[in-house]
Order: structure tokens, then sequence, then C-alpha cells
């Protein structure tokens, strides 16, 4: 995967989204039929989100996203929902590697400077968020390189299938 | 010179390592849960040989178990005839939660542990460096032995000083994540020390380390002692592990310290794990479902205080009672002692060894606008399979005795 230009709309969430908000556990027997589960991503946050959000939109968050459960569905669903990438103040831990794993961009930078519905673009080789609607720039802080090589292969089974090994040297 | 984390990671690259370096580390033990294993299996069939050791590959059923639908039931058979193909270990149905086997049998001082679980940093109480990741790492430490780790910066906290009647190990760890938050510890490496620490058993010292994560810590570390080496003779029939203690010296990004005595017993309240509150302030709300078990506060300790406050006492009419022994060795010891038979005499139902109802998928989902007490360790909103559910988290005193007034009740006045 390239590190390509991404264009979307902002979904706006506050803090502590947890893995429980993203998927609940009551929709625990769909973890074998993924793009089941993917209908119900944020449902506990937004029970409209996944009517409403759209390929290449952003989720846009507060502090400590992705808190909770180490179920990585949490990442996949998002993706398959067709989301471009995630903002945050910042990331839980393990979510933040899920994502990673699954080639999910996950970017974190001052989030107050985007409101619900703002136009987005954003450079991931770059590194730069830029907010269309607002007319400025938002500084993305960069991600380790071990994460930048898996993001940029497409995740770390992606990395390893093509490297053969795991991307530490 | 070398906090806990450093000095696990020095012994296992044998040479200096510093926190905010990248490194590829030997993993002693990977395991997975039936939530997570399906997805880890599948990842790692897309690109692995084979298991790098079996014997140190686990895989537990314990979070939908027994199976309450046939989509899980496919789940559960894909996880067996994965296990009995690599010959790898299957822990079946009821007989126990992933961490608290774990902590019997295989975890050891010095271990680098990864489960595809969050609260796999249960097993920190022992000095393993034991921490949660997704099924994708977890699938790539199966197939490699390995994992990439950034080595964390680390978080000491101290407390001091005698804990008060009716405050236990879950009271302090509830008071200190709502001190520090929900984000307070994110990707750092904390470790639990001073005299109040070293003065709780090691079942007390499980439920400190399992909730090292509602900080967003990525291990909760306690220094071994002679209570770590009398807790592994006792159930590994050996003592002979190495110590993992921090240096005196050893560099802290942060220190926190925190006296016993400012601690009372306290709950969780809706819908986060750091909403504290002092048990008076929440005194006397109405309580329909009570829940004592779990991987935080189902073991054999946590059993006996309930039953010291229910035994010769009834549940509360209105109030559902769920009791679930962590794995078969506790429930077996509980049989021995009495306790499932108080247990029963005082109303409660019986669920055998496994996640039950604090994952949302079974055992006790509770209905619109109930209110849950329970020893968990998470209350976000739907957390047990209702969003309309409000859940407070508590000792297993605080459940015991709120299980018979049928409202939030302070349990001192039960000891």
């Amino acid at each position: 995967m390239s590190m390509k230009i991404l264009r979307g709309r902002a979904w706006k969430f506050g803090d502590n989204i947890s893995t429980d908000h993203i998927i609940p556990g009551r929709y625990y027997h769909l973890r074998s039929n993924l793009p089941e589960l993917a209908k119900h991503v944020m449902e506990d946050a937004d029970p409209e989100f996944s009517k409403k959000v759209k390929p290449g939109d952003f989720i846009v968050a507060g502090n400590n996203f992705g808190m909770g459960s180490s179920r990585e569905h949490a990442a996949i669903v998002i993706k398959l929902a067709g989301v471009g990438a995630v903002l945050a103040k910042s990331f839980a831990r393990i979510f933040f590697r899920n994502a990673i794993n699954n080639g999910l961009p996950v970017l974190i930078a001052d989030t107050d400077k985007i409101d619900d519905g703002d136009e987005l673009e954003i450079d991931l080789e770059k590194g730069i968020v830029r907010n269309l609607t607002k007319g400025i720039e938002i500084e993305v802080q960069p991600l380790p390189e071990v994460m930048r090589e898996i993001l940029r292969e497409g995740g770390l089974v992606e990395y390893i299938k093509k490297h053969g090994k795991l991307p530490v040297t | 010179m070398s906090t806990m984390t450093e000095k696990i990671f020095q012994s296992k690259l044998r040479r200096e390592v510093s926190p905010g370096e990248f490194v590829i580390a030997p993993v002693d033990i990977v395991y997975f849960q039936d939530g997570t294993g399906p997805l880890g299996i599948r990842r790692f069939n897309e690109f692995a040989q084979g298991i790098f050791d079996t014997s140190k590959v686990h895989f537990f059923l314990d979070h939908a178990s027994p199976t309450p639908r046939r989509e899980l039931a496919n789940d559960h058979r894909f996880i067996r005839e994965f296990c009995w193909a690599k010959n790898t270990n299957l822990h079946e149905t009821g007989e126990g939660i992933s961490h608290q086997i774990m902590i019997e049998k295989y975890a050891k001082p010095g271990d680098i542990i990864v489960g595809a679980d969050s609260h796999t940093c249960t097993s920190g109480a022992l000095g393993a460096f034991a921490t949660g990741v997704g099924s994708t790492d977890a699938a790539v430490a199966m197939a490699t032995g390995t994992l990439w780790f950034r080595v964390p910066e680390s978080y000491r906290i101290e407390v001091s000083g005698k804990l008060g009647s009716g405050v236990f190990s879950k009271d302090l760890i509830l008071y200190i994540i709502g001190k520090l938050k929900a984000d307070g510890a994110t990707y750092k490496a904390v470790e639990f020390v001073g005299d109040t620490i070293s003065n709780l058993s090691m079942e007390s010292r499980f439920t400190i380390s399992n909730m090292a994560i509602e900080m967003g810590a990525k291990v909760g570390l306690i220094p071994t002692d002679k209570e770590t080496f009398r807790y592994l003779q006792e159930m590994r029939g050996s003592s002979s592990f190495m110590e993992i203690t921090p240096d005196k010296d050893a560099d802290y990004e942060k220190e926190f310290y925190f006296e016993a005595e400012d601690i009372p017993p306290g709950v969780a309240a809706p819908h986060n794990v750091d909403n504290w509150k002092p048990i008076e302030e929440v005194e006397g709300i109405r309580v329909d479902q009570v829940l004592i078990g779990t991987c935080t506060n189902g073991r054999l300790e946590d059993l006996r205080i309930a039953a010291k406050i229910l035994k010769g006492r009834k549940r509360h009419p209105k109030v559902k009672l769920i009791v679930s022994p962590a794995s078969q060795s506790v429930y077996l010891k509980a049989i021995e002692e009495g306790l499932i038979e108080i247990f029963i005499k005082a109303g409660a139902l019986i669920f055998p060894p496994g996640c039950v109802a604090c994952v949302g998928i079974h055992g006790g989902i509770p209905a619109d606008g109930e209110v849950v007490i329970s020893t968990q360790n998470r209350n976000f909103r739907g957390r047990m399979g209702n969003p309309e559910a409000q859940i407070y988290l508590v000792s297993p005193a605080v459940a015991a005795a709120s299980a018979i007034k049928g409202e939030i009740t302070d349990p001192r006045e039960f000891l």
C-alpha cells in the first residue's frame, strides 16, 4: 500500500471511546463474520454511524481512543466500514498496534481543531492534516519507523509475507 | 539503575536496554481466548509454517463458555480442531479463565508473556512482563516465538500503611485508577511497591495487576518477594524461580505515593472505570444483580470474604446473585471449604468457571435500567450486553453486603 493522500468528512467523538463502544460484546458471535460485524461499528457511541459514514471519511476523537479490550475486530470493523483514518489526541496502546497491524492509519493530532462535519485532507507520507473547512493545517505526531514500515505494507502479516521477518533490525 | 521491565528485557536480550528502544524479544508464553483465537488462527494460517514451540502456546475457551449460540459453538470447534491438529495446549470450557490458569500453572517471574486479551497483565503480580496484544501480534508470536516491543518507560506507584477494615486490594486499585484516570499510564510499565503491597497476599496482588490496563498501562508489575515464592511453592511445588525487583536507583518517568489509610471502600460508578466514588456517596442505590467472580476477583480469597458475609444470610428477594469461581481449582477448594454451600443457601446461582456475564454475551445479561454491581474490571456502557444497564465495580465484600440488602452497602456493617 502506498501512503496516499486521503480526503473525507470528519465524524467527531469524545474522550475514552472504548472497544466496547466500537464493537459491543453482544455481537461476539459475529466475530467470524466480519462484514456483518462491521454493520455495528461504533454502535454504542453513535447508533446511526454505520449508516452515515461514507468510504474515505475519518473518525476524529479526543483522548484515549480504543481503550479497553484487546479485540482486534475493533480496528478491523473501522477499516471495513471504509474509514480512511482515525485521528485522536491519544490512543490506547493495544488498539493503536492493532490498527497499524491491519493497515488502518491512526494519527495523533490536536483534534480540537476539527469539528464534526469538517472536510479533511491527509497526506500520510508527509504527516499533514489539512482542515479544508477551516483552512488550517494540523500537525501530526510522527509514527515510529517500525509502525510506518508496517503501515506501508498494509499490515503486519503483509509485511512478514513480503520481508520474511519482523520490522526491527 | 534498572526498573523491573528493563531487567526482564535485559535478561532476555543479554544486553542493556533503554526505555523508548524498539526491540525484538523472545516470548515465553503466547495465549489466545475464544474471542480472539479464531482471528489469530486465520492470521497464522496466512503466513506461518508452524508453531514455534507447541508447549508454550495456549488456547482458552473461557469467554463464550458454555457456548450460548451456534456461531460461537463453531468458533470453539475451529479452535479445538486447530489445537488438536497442531498438538498445542487447549483449555476446555469450564476449566477456568485464561489469566487465572496462567497464574496458577504457567507464568513465572522474568517471563515475557503475550496474550490476545487485555487482562493478560494479571501475571505482572508474579514479576512477569505480561501484556495484552491483538490477534495478529499473538499470531506472529505463536509462529516465530518473538515479537517487537517498544521498551516502555516506568511509573512507580508506592502505597504505604495498613488498609482499613473492609478495605481490600480492589478498593485500592479502583482508588488509584480514579486518581490517575483511564489514560493515566498509557503505554507505560507500572510498578506497584511499598509495604501495603508487600503485605498483601498473592491473590490480592493479582487484582491490582489485573486492572493495570484500566489506566492504560502495558504491564502492572509487582516485585517478587517471600510471598511470591510461597505462592509458587504452593501452586507449582517449587520456588526456584528468578527474583525480579527494581534497583533502588531505577529511573522512573513518574512516581506516585498513596497512603492506605486514605482509602475507604469504594466503587467505580457508571460508565468508566476511573469514575471512583467512596462508598458513602453511593450507599442506598438500588441493586438488581450482583456478580462475584471474574479474572479480577474470582479467587479463593475473594470467595471466602463473600462467604463470610453471606453465611447464614439470604440475598435480597429482588436481587439476582451470581457467583463464579475463576478456575476449576478455585471451584474445588471452594467446595471443600463449604463456601459453595453457603452461596447456594444464600440464594446464589453458581456458574462454572469462565468470564460469565462480564463480557456481555451470556451468563446474566441485565435488563434495561437495571443496576449491576460486580467484582469485574470494566463498567463501560454495554459491557455486560445491555447499554441501558448501569454497572458499578466493587470488591467482593461490597458485592456480598449489597446482595443481602438489595442496595449498595458498606461492607463494614457485616465484618
